[in-house]
């Protein structure tokens, strides 16, 4: 029985004796794993950061907005989710909590803002303070839209931090004044720094009462709006979609057959997609670079024949101390294993450093992240490396005879 | 076949073809060497010693013809069960010592043990008694390249030793050394023999060949003569029971 640790010791001994050459020969292999480590745990913790960031907003959540098929396009019909459909899901579906209106001004004007003369453009959105609940969204300054703001159409607002910079408003906004569409607002709250996601500023929003936004619109004016809410319990979400559907293609007077006019999105199911999105570029990067594995192999196989070549003799003396094939086979199997192995290694190290540093670097990703099988695949892949491109040299050597290879000068 | 026969060759042949020529490296070579025997294959180059020494090291096969070592016959066995041969029941000394160079001298010796799959703490005890055994029990550590000629074929004797074989096969033995190391060596191969080690010594020095109590002398692949050697040491005890 060949002794499988003897192999090994001797492949460690053998990769010593040619440190430099053996750093060279693996040095594809380290370079391969390296970069694909460093793009899997910047992508990974990129969509790490995504996922945790719809944590906050909350998994439970369901957002309701129009959607016009190509067929409303076709015969110009203006499709609209409106204050009756919210009143009317908020009394008749039952299991729902947070409900609130969200009414885009931006996008019936230019969502130009002005302070002092200073002019931004941001996302001005009417809502109701049960939008805080829902988004998980607490002022860090001043406060919220509370009811009695909504009930009165007070001319006032709620700003994320990036509107602050782009206005050149003081560090607390707080008790200033800001004019948009025509009309003047008092600054009454800052929101938390949420970050961005997929280069979406989420601090660069605006909202005002629903009620002022509504009547900036013109009290007779059906708008379109966003509906948010909150189911209570998850295991009753699909029948909670369900019964919100039927009541908006009732309100719709949509026939069975025709599209919906309308769509209601889960925030699970909308991280389900980002993260679908980023594991397809994971897939295709990691592939892109995986080839170089290859290379990386080839180089190694190069090395090992030379190596064969160069213990010519040793084969030949350890033939004649009764190696059999399988122990000359194995002994130089194991040593191009363990060089890849080694270099995956390396690789594995460097690439997940370079991901921290980028990380570091770049402040939207919350930190490098390499999953458990980035890291079996890029130990697996390198080990399989070594044993495919070194079966050839290793084979080469355990055919050797044993007088001709004791007579190799 | 007698029961102290360590090999016995019956018309053994050994053919090498080069192209369209055939040549008759050995022809129809019959030998039997006997336990605690110390025989010489002696012949200029070309004669045939060293095929021969190949065969009987189980290196390489006969063409044709049998060869029984230990009973068993081995001519036509294949390569796995030579080489459990090799390491089981020959010990071979070569001219240029064939250590292996990154390893040390106590790894050198327990090289032929990893292959009998004994486990590591009784491989380097029976190296370690090995090397004692030839002198070298403080230079276990050294690089062949750290120790003189006459150390690193020493070694060989050791790693040839530790695995107590049938046979102890030399091939030139003495070819790389100067004379006081061959004196040496030589005399370590008297005691060997002493001890009831079956030698085997493979050389073109007739000096050489003195010390052996046996010589078989090959020429164009037969032998030419087998004779009993009296020798200097045998004639000097000879005298002295006088």
């Amino acid at each position: 029985m060949y002794n499988f640790v003897e192999s090994l010791r001797s492949a460690f001994q053998s990769i010593r004796a040619h440190a430099l050459r053996s750093f060279l020969t693996t040095l594809g292999i380290i370079i391969a794993v390296m970069a694909v480590i460093a793009v899997v745990s910047l992508i990974q913790g990129f969509s790490h950061s995504v996922t945790s960031t719809f944590a906050n907003i909350g998994s439970n959540g369901l957002t309701i907005y129009s959607y016009e098929t190509n067929e409303d396009y076709f015969f110009g019909k203006v499709v609209k989710v409106t204050p009756d459909d919210m009143q009317d899901i908020q009394h008749e579906v039952s299991g729902i909590s947070n409900i609130t209106p969200v009414l885009t001004l931006s996008d019936y004007g230019s969502g130009a803002v002005q302070y002092h003369n200073q002019t931004a453009y941001t996302d001005i959105n009417g809502t109701t303070s049960a939008h805080a609940e829902h988004s998980e969204f607490y002022p860090v300054m001043g406060r919220y839209i509370t009811p009695s703001d909504d009930l009165e159409h007070r001319r006032v607002a709620v700003i994320g931090q990036t509107v602050i910079t782009n206005l050149d408003m003081p560090k607390n906004p707080v008790g200033q004044y800001i004019e948009m569409f025509g009309q003047w607002f008092k600054v009454i709250g800052v929101l938390k720094k949420l970050g961005s996601i997929l280069g979406n500023d989420q601090d660069d929003h605006l909202y005002i009462p629903y009620g002022t936004a509504h009547s900036l619109l013109g009290a007779s004016a059906i708008p379109d709006i966003q509906i948010d809410l909150d189911v209570d319990n998850l295991k009753h979400l699909d029948s909670v979609v369900g019964r919100i559907r039927q009541i908006l293609r009732r309100n719709h007077h949509l026939k069975s057959g025709q599209d919906d006019d309308f769509k209601i999105q889960t925030a699970a199911q909308l991280a389900d997609s980002i993260n679908q999105i980023l594991n397809m570029i994971t897939l295709v990067l990691g592939g892109i670079v995986g080839i170089s594995l290859l290379v990386g192999g080839i180089g190694i196989m190069n090395i090992m024949l030379v190596s064969v070549t160069e213990r010519t003799r040793e084969i030949g003396i350890c033939k004649s101390l009764g190696a059999r094939r399988s122990d000359i086979l194995m002994q130089f199997l194991i040593e191009a294993v363990t060089l890849s192995l080694i270099g995956g290694v390396i690789g594995l190290l460097l690439g997940y450093g370079i991901g921290v540093l980028v990380a570091h670097l770049v402040p939207q990703f919350l930190g490098a992240h390499v999953p458990w099988w980035a890291i079996a695949t890029a130990i697996g892949f390198s080990g399989g490396v070594g044993i495919i491109f070194g079966i050839a040299p290793a084979a080469k050597a355990a055919a050797l005879n044993p007088i001709d290879a004791l007579r190799y000068e | 076949m007698s029961p102290e026969s360590v090999l016995e060759l019956h018309r053994v042949s050994k053919q090498y073809v080069m192209g369209e020529a055939t040549l008759d490296a050995l022809k129809d070579v019959n030998l039997s060497i006997y336990r605690n025997e110390y025989v010489a294959f002696i012949g200029p180059s070309g004669s045939g010693k060293s095929t021969l020494m190949n065969i009987v090291g189980c290196l390489d096969k006969p063409t044709s013809g049998e060869y029984i070592l230990n009973g068993t016959p081995v001519a036509q066995l294949d390569d796995n069960a030579l080489a459990r041969i090799r390491n089981r029941e020959i010990g071979f000394i070569f001219q240029n010592f064939n250590l292996l160079g990154r390893a040390n001298a106590l790894h050198n010796v327990m090289q032929p043990l990893i292959y009998r799959g004994i486990p590591l703490g009784e491989r380097k005890r029976m190296a370690t008694q090995a090397l004692q055994s030839v002198g070298l029990g403080d230079r276990l550590q050294h690089l062949p390249n750290q120790l003189s000629g006459g150390q690193r074929q020493r070694v060989a004797i050791a790693r040839a030793l530790v695995g107590k074989p049938s046979i102890l096969l030399a091939d030139e033995p003495t070819g790389n050394l100067d004379s006081s190391t061959s004196r040496d060596v030589m005399a370590m191969f008297d005691e060997l023999h002493r001890q009831g080690h079956t030698m085997i010594v493979v050389t073109h020095d007739q000096n050489i060949a003195n010390h052996c109590r046996r010589v078989v002398h090959l020429m164009d692949g037969q032998v030419l003569s087998d004779t009993a050697n009296a020798i200097e040491g045998e004639l000097q005890e000879a005298l002295r029971r006088v």
